[in-house]
């Protein structure tokens, strides 16, 4: 049986078992964190940045999809400090590939342009990248777009943990990271993919998407894939 | 009381921001009579005015041409509106720039060209490597993302720019 502890978010007691994590207690709690990597249902991986926030007594900050509460902690989830991270981890996703919202697929459904907008990002201040990347249209139904992917390996999970396949993994180190496919083979030739999708319904952005769909037209149903997780016992 | 003078410019995008800013229908009427357009696709001025007001510049920068005509404008307008993603991201334009300028001319013009081939150098400004948005080259003083942005974020923009206050656009705006 975990223990209840007590702990507080933005100066709100709130209490919490033992092993959950922030973000968890805060959307029990009816407070927001941004995030981007995260997604109830699949383990936590803490790539993003995006949901850093302040715990008192520390000078750095932690994210909150990966920091297990406390008893007695005490969390802020909205700062000037915070806001100012939270941009500049949007401005190096938007600078790192090339996004062009205006000719994506998922124009207007896309959770990285959504962040943009919600936090008020409205021109990144960084040097764009410009890499040259390919499009891997070789599996019957799929896309995989390099552009538009941000590495925040969703994909990789719930194929792993929901679907049982492990057709994702993320090659190579930093700026050079790539999601690949069955040990770097065309999505289309792999071995263990089963075509089943959820990879797709679970990619925030552009990058996985379903053949035939054109700017703006692809929406994605990813609660459908917590809502399995949960049913199969496989959400952490 | 005094018009402002406004001037806008239109460099590497597909003018749909100008069309967006025609959008606002009737509200022309209301804006029309505070304002003295000074330059732009819309009038025809040839040299880019002195004492500007406001300046809105839709496009990015594309060529050797684009960045004089920034830099003028930065010169001459007290405050500078990058308008649409173009401007404020690079957007469509910059899509050839992970693909060398070399490349692309001779894809075009020379295997993708009937006729004659030829790649065209008199009378067309060189193409920059990249086109790229503008704070890239100059200061701006407000972005207005979108693509286009639509006509009531504009009409909000230049009402708000009319009164004599910065817009704060926070949440209205979005890329794409
Ligand atoms: S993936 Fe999202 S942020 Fe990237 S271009 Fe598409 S809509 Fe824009
Ligand atoms: S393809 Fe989509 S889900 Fe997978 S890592 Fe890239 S952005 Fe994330
Ligand atoms: S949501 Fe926590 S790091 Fe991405």
């Amino acid at each position: 049986m975990s223990e209840q502890i007590t702990m507080r978010i933005d100066g709100q007691v709130c209490t919490a078992k033992e092993g959950q994590t922030i973000i968890e207690v805060a959307q029990a709690n009816g407070r927001y964190i941004p995030s981007l990597c995260h997604m109830p249902g699949l383990s936590a991986d803490g790539c993003c940045r995006l949901c850093l926030v302040e715990v008192t007594g520390l000078n750095r900050l932690l994210p909150a999809c990966t920091t297990p509460v406390r008893n007695g902690m005490s969390v802020v989830t909205d700062s000037e400090r915070l806001n100012q991270n939270r941009l500049m981890a949007l401005e190096l996703l938007f600078s790192e590939r090339n996004h062009i919202c205006a000719v994506c697929v998922s124009n207007g459904h896309c959770e990285l342009q959504g962040l943009a907008q919600q936090l008020g990002l409205t021109h990144i201040h960084f040097t764009y990248n410009y890499p040259k990347l390919p499009v891997d249209v070789s599996h019957p139904r799929f896309v995989l777009d390099h552009n538009r992917c941000i590495l925040c390996a969703r994909c990789v999970r719930v194929c792993d943990e929901v679907e049982g396949a492990h057709v994702w993994d993320i090659a190579g180190r930093g700026i050079n990271s790539m999601l690949v496919s069955d040990l770097q083979r065309p999505w289309g030739e792999s071995q263990s993919c089963t075509s089943c999708g959820k990879c797709v319904q679970v990619c925030p952005t552009g990058a996985l998407v379903e053949k035939g769909h054109a700017v703006e037209e692809m929406t994605k149903r990813n609660a459908v894939v917590t809502q399995l997780a949960i049913k199969r016992g496989t959400h952490p | 009381m005094k018009k402002a003078r406004v001037a806008t410019m239109w460099l590497d995008a597909c003018s749909g921001c100008h069309m967006s800013f025609l959008d606002i229908d009737e509200a022309l009427l209301d804006v029309a009579p505070k304002i003295d357009l000074v330059y732009g696709p819309l009038v025809d001025a040839q040299e880019f005015p002195d004492d500007v007001d406001v300046c809105i510049i839709e496009g990015a920068i594309g060529n050797q041409d684009d960045v004089e005509r920034v830099k003028r404008a930065r010169e001459r307008s007290r405050i500078l509106v990058a308008l649409g993603d173009c401007a404020t991201t690079g957007n469509v334009p910059s899509m050839r720039n992970p693909i060398p300028v070399k490349t692309i001319l001779e894809r075009v013009y020379i295997e993708g060209a009937e006729g004659q081939k030829v790649i065209p150098t008199q009378g067309v400004p060189a193409l920059m490597r990249h086109a790229r948005p503008l704070h890239e080259l100059v200061k701006i003083d407000l972005h207005v993302p979108g693509c286009p942005p639509p006509a009531p974020a504009i009409l909000y923009v230049v009402s708000e720019l009319l009164a004599g206050r910065i817009p704060d656009l926070k949440s209205k705006v979005r890329f794409g």
